[in-house]
């Protein structure tokens, strides 16, 4: 069952999902894309749309698609079975409980396990989706995560134009290209001083470096 | 087989003429970068290298049949149009408003591929014209009103109903006779002629301007256009037209330089048009997707303007 699993996934991001995201949407890259060529790693990307975790997996080959898992809310995406069987075997997400809910599950140690053992997480620091097409404060669960794997790299990287194609709470999809911008690498061994504002200066980069416009 | 080698005889001869030209820029750009290293020619060579792909796209196209050409032009219509709404300011109520302009792409292109000309023609001006407004009227949003529907009609006018003439040219009745679907004839030459005039008049308006420009033609729009360039350009283009004529069109010499010439102003005008646009917003081009060249609406902007202009002197005169 694993393998068919594995195979259905692979199938589902070769055949369906990296079709729609580089035809339907068209990626645009500010600049030369910085991804990971192995694990582990953590991808930490603006948060606006579902479709941000399809297009960070279609940046990545499909070699080492066995290796990479999002970062995702339990109780959102294991609400009913199918979904949760979808959630978890073809999109392979890796399902946290959020603070709060649940005080004796510790996501930092459950994401941390994944990265001990060479995964590559795709992590939103913002937390959920927010308003579309802006970028929310930062949660610390970031930095919490980089203090407890002080040697991952973290690589940033911000989407523009998802919010547009497909925000939060509309299921209508309206097509515009998908602008992706890259940054060097982080570790907190290196930039492990003021961590917090390291990374929102990075993202704050980012930003500015698109000049496109947002929803009215 | 789609292809009719006796039909599309002058039609493949050009083509050959083309890819020869091609040829003599890549070698000239490999030898400038060989002799002179000390200059960086990236960029004209990712220019070269995509004008092959271009060039085989198109010709690939064209072999294949109006069916696939009419499929090529509808997909690049949906790009263009992508990057367009892309880069201008849209407004979130207007969002399915949007999903209704992406669709008269399909029904534009199925119009041409019915040979429907009276629809073809009126869909976009009158049809859609009428509908966009009724739509954007139900979501009851009025701020930004008039910049959100104006914005969303000039986008489909450029995007979907100036590049479609470039697909209905290959639909041209021949002889009384609609075009077939599958067999290219007489409106696959009259869309080379079109599509390659306006191409070289846009090379040969920069490499004039390069060589001999002084005289900024319109410098608060875009400064590296001159007045040398331009009409050096016109000349060049109504030159070759003039050439072209009689193994593409059904026109004779001086008919055919008068639409080359035709086709350098109407080209400049729609280049200058679209720079006006990104100005305007603030960006120099309209995309990435064509390395070298920028986005698709870089490359299609002249095209917007002369392909009706050239399709409605043609059906006048000769079809």
């Amino acid at each position: 069952m694993k393998y068919i699993n594995l195979a259905l996934r692979w199938l589902f991001f070769a055949l369906i999902i990296k079709p729609i995201v580089k035809i339907v949407i068209g990626l645009r890259y500010q600049n030369t894309p910085i991804l990971p060529k192995d694990g582990p790693a953590l991808l930490i990307a603006n948060h606006n749309s579902h479709l941000d975790t399809m297009v960070l997996i279609s940046l990545l080959p499909l070699k080492i698609l066995h290796k990479v898992q999002p970062v995702a809310a339990a109780d959102y995406f294991l609400k009913n079975k199918f979904l949760g069987w979808f959630a978890l075997n073809i999109i392979g997400i890796l399902p946290i409980e959020r603070q709060g809910k649940d005080k004796t599950a510790n996501p930092i140690e459950q994401c941390a396990k994944a990265l001990d053992n060479g995964k590559i997480l795709i992590f939103f620091p913002e937390g959920s989706r927010g308003e579309p097409e802006k970028m929310t404060d930062l949660k610390y669960g970031v930095v919490k995560l980089a203090e407890r794997c002080p040697k991952v790299p973290l690589y940033p990287i911000y989407m523009h134009g998802l919010g547009k194609t497909l925000p939060k709470g509309d299921a209508l999809f309206v097509p515009f290209f998908c602008d992706v911008v890259f940054s060097e690498p982080m570790t907190y061994d290196v930039s492990g001083e003021n961590f917090y504002d390291n990374v929102k200066e990075r993202f704050g980069e980012l930003q500015d470096s698109i000049k496109l416009p947002k929803w009215d | 087989m789609f292809f009719d080698f006796e039909s599309m005889r002058t039609v493949t001869q050009v083509f050959m003429f083309l890819l020869a030209g091609l040829s003599i820029a890549s070698i000239i750009g490999w030898g400038l970068s060989v002799t002179n290293k000390e200059k960086d020619y990236t960029e004209l060579k990712q220019r070269i290298n995509s004008w092959w792909i271009m060039i085989g796209i198109f010709g690939l196209a064209l072999v294949m049949g109006p069916l696939v050409t009419v499929l090529l032009f509808a997909m690049l219509s949906f790009i263009a149009l992508k990057e367009y709404f892309s880069m201008t300011p849209t407004r979130l109520v207007d969002r399915k408003v949007l999903f209704w302009a992406y669709l008269t792409i399909p029904i534009q292109y199925y119009w041409i591929a019915t040979g429907w000309y009276g629809m073809f023609i009126i869909f976009i001006p009158v049809y859609a014209f009428l509908f966009i407004p009724f739509r954007m009227v139900l979501a009851g949003e009025t701020k930004n009103y008039l910049r959100a529907v104006g914005n969303i009609h000039w986008g489909l006018m450029l995007t979907v109903f100036t590049l479609s003439h470039l697909a209905y040219l290959v639909m041209l009745p021949s002889e009384g006779e609609y075009q077939s679907l599958t067999m290219s004839g007489d409106g696959a030459a009259l869309l080379l002629y079109l599509v390659m005039l306006t191409q070289l008049n846009d090379v040969a308006q920069y490499v004039w301007g390069k060589i001999l420009g002084t005289t900024p033609i319109a410098p608060t729009i875009s400064p590296n256009k001159t007045r040398e360039g331009l009409i050096g350009g016109v000349i060049t283009t109504g030159v070759l037209a003039m050439i072209l004529a009689g193994l593409l069109t059904p026109m004779i010499w001086w008919q055919g330089l008068l639409v080359g010439l035709g086709i350098g102003i109407a080209g400049f005008i729609g280049d200058v048009s679209l720079s006006a646009i990104k100005r305007d917003i603030g960006i120099k081009d309209s995309g990435q997707l064509i390395p070298g060249h920028g986005g698709i609406l870089d490359r299609l902007d002249s095209l917007t303007f002369t392909a009706p202009l050239f399709f409605h002197v043609m059906r006048y005169f000769y079809f």
